[in-house]
């Protein structure tokens, strides 16, 4: 029955789905809505299985002092102190200092890391023009002809050639053709990719994601 | 002094004479538009089906009269009325302006029966009315305008499940050889003599992703090479969900493989619901724990790069695979075999093999042949002026 019982919820509720974006009866789209309802509560609250978590994966590794330790240390103390501050005094209030800590620690730190990924492309981006082979040479080309294409240099350097000859254009060529249909191609075969999974996983033919296969 | 009466006296002049000019114009005669625009024609009300269907809407539509852009082109607009009978229209529902030939009617009791008549103005004349009905709302069970999304649908699952019959029977389906799932093993087993763990990344999706859901099939296959072999398999997590579905897969699958003692729970790790927090977070395991294997399978937004990249510097083999096409160049570029697209859902089938999973991977093999069949009748339809069939897949 461990088994069975969750096979059964996912065929009931994947055929439901199903059935509401055939049927527009207001009463059916009413059940949806209201599961769907059902769903992010139920994520939401997971949150404590999170918490849980790190709180459990932490503590074993300062209890046995494993490389790394003192980070687990301000893990937790970093969570108390914020979970400290939220509980009694709220946390997206204009002021409190939950609010306080979330905009002036949190938000700069992960903007740090947003921002890296400018630095982070270059250097791929060096790596895969490198001349290897004839795909990377294919790829070096259309890059430079997209780059270039992009900005007012590369409309300055080509506005002596004729019409159709030009940068910019050779890049809008690129991105609307080669560019759009290999997109459309992965697009088209990932969406059928998500049907045919999707289908095993209401049928019970796909079960792996619970935990075994038997 | 005498600039300020100077200025006095133009002011006093220019005053008296537009008060001539103002008499000399309400002298002239005042021509009268009695004549009212042609009234619009083909006014047809039915039934509306949207997707939370209440049976209140009913949609009309009609053809612009003629002096509507043309003819004394004089229309200013079109007034809706609605009533009991055709000859009792009193409720006025909305006054449109000039070029609208269609009109929703959203405060419909629904079952009612309503006649709608549909005037054209010019301001001050309306022209005679046209009328339609009866016309009701129900709630409807069917929307007919995916009509065409429920067949190709049901074709689907029909080519899925015959195809799932035949591998069953024993059929011989053939599958192309997807380099990325052949490195999987090969990735752990480096990670197995090296002595280093393998880090699995299941994405920053939630458990409702189906690409999560993928990727938590692949995890299971994973894990039972990781449980084979002894090789720690640490899977850090966005999600608090996902973290308890992996902790399910990874302890089962070790079960399964033989070794539920080798499972160790610490290593599925929820780490933080922050996109960024979680990619700093996973990059400090790769520089920290240095696994040999990092795999990357499930949905990925920005932070793809900045994963892939820092697992490039740390010298791991690294194999991505997602649905996501705007992070596909960025795993391309950087990992060692990168899954595109529909092989992340092809995965299971092709690593367990199971007549049932490879079945469905026929199926889908044939109904996108099936796709492009219809794309390039579509497109011979259209260069003929034949549109019904591309407006048939047009879905609301």
């Amino acid at each position: 029955m461990r088994r069975e019982i969750p096979l059964a919820i996912t065929f009931l509720i994947g055929i439901f789905m199903l059935v509401d974006f055939f049927v527009p009866h207001y009463r059916v789209s009413a059940a949806a809505e209201e599961m769907k309802q059902w769903g992010t509560i139920v994520i939401a609250a997971s949150i404590l299985l999170g918490v849980g978590n790190i709180i459990r994966v932490h503590y074993r590794k300062i209890r046995r002092k494993r490389e790394g330790w003192p980070y687990s240390i301000v893990t937790l103390a970093v969570m108390a102190v914020m979970l400290g501050f939220g509980g009694p005094w709220g946390t997206i209030e204009e002021g409190s200092a939950f609010n306080w800590m979330f905009l002036n620690m949190q938000v700069p730190l992960q903007s740090t890391m947003f921002s890296l990924l400018a630095f982070f492309i270059a250097s791929a981006a060096y790596r895969a023009f490198r001349l290897r082979s004839a795909e990377a040479s294919l790829l070096l080309i259309a890059a430079i002809i997209v780059m270039l294409g992009r900005v007012p240099l590369g409309q300055w350097l080509t506005r002596n050639l004729p019409e159709g000859a030009q940068l910019q254009e050779l890049a809008e060529m690129v991105m609307q053709y080669p560019n759009m249909a290999a997109f459309r191609g992965i697009l088209m075969g990932a969406a059928l990719g998500v049907m045919a999974m999707g289908l095993r996983v209401i049928l019970g033919i796909e079960r792996s994601y619970l935990g075994g296969e038997k | 002094m005498k600039l300020l009466s100077c200025l006095l006296l133009v002011f006093l002049a220019a005053t008296a004479a537009s008060a001539a000019d103002v008499d000399v114009e309400e002298a002239a005669p005042v021509l009268v538009d009695s004549i009212a625009p042609a009234p619009p024609s083909g006014l047809a009300a039915i039934d509306y089906v949207d997707n939370s269907d209440e049976g209140d809407k009913i949609t009309l539509s009609w053809t612009l009269s003629p002096d509507d852009g043309g003819g004394a082109a004089d229309v200013a607009g079109y007034l809706v009325m609605r009533g009991p009978a055709p000859d009792s229209l009193s409720d006025t529902l909305c006054l449109l302006g000039e070029g609208f030939d269609r009109f929703l009617d959203e405060t419909a009791e629904p079952g009612v029966a309503y006649y709608y008549g549909v005037q054209a103005t010019d301001g001050t004349n309306y022209s005679a009315q046209i009328t339609a009905g009866p016309a009701s709302g129900r709630a409807n069970f069917f929307q007919p305008s995916r009509a065409s999304v429920l067949a190709l649908m049901l074709a689907f699952f029909a080519m899925v499940l015959v195809f799932t019959r035949l591998a069953e029977r024993g059929a011989d389906l053939f599958v192309r050889r997807i380099p990325g799932l052949n490195a999987v093993e090969e990735a752990v087993g480096r990670a197995t003599e090296m002595g280093r763990p393998v880090l699995y990344v299941p994405g920053i999706g939630e458990i409702d992703n189906i690409m999560t859901i993928a990727s938590l099939t692949i995890l299971s296959h994973v894990a039972k090479i990781t449980a084979r072999y002894e090789t720690p398999l640490i899977v850090p997590t966005a999600r608090a969900v996902v973290m308890s579905a992996a902790e399910e897969v990874v302890k089962e699958a070790y079960a399964e493989a033989g070794h539920p003692d080798a499972y160790d729970p610490d290593n599925i790790r929820y780490l933080s619901d922050a996109q960024f927090a979680f990619a700093a977070a996973v990059n400090g395991i790769m520089l920290r724990e240095k696994p040999a294997a990092n795999l990357y399978l499930g949905a990925f937004w920005a932070e793809s790069l900045l994963l892939a990249e820092t697992g490039y510097e740390a010298g791991a083999i690294q194999v991505a695979g997602t649905a996501m096409v705007s992070q596909l160049p960025f795993f391309v570029t950087v990992c060692d075999f990168t899954l595109m697209g529909e092989e992340l859902y092809a995965a299971s089938a092709y690593l367990s093999r199971e007549p049932k999973l490879l079945g469905g991977l026929k199926g889908s093999d044939w109904m996108k042949i099936a796709s492009i069949a219809i794309m390039a009748v579509g497109v011979v339809m259209n260069l003929l002026n034949v549109t019904g069939f591309v407006e048939w897949f047009r879905t609301q």
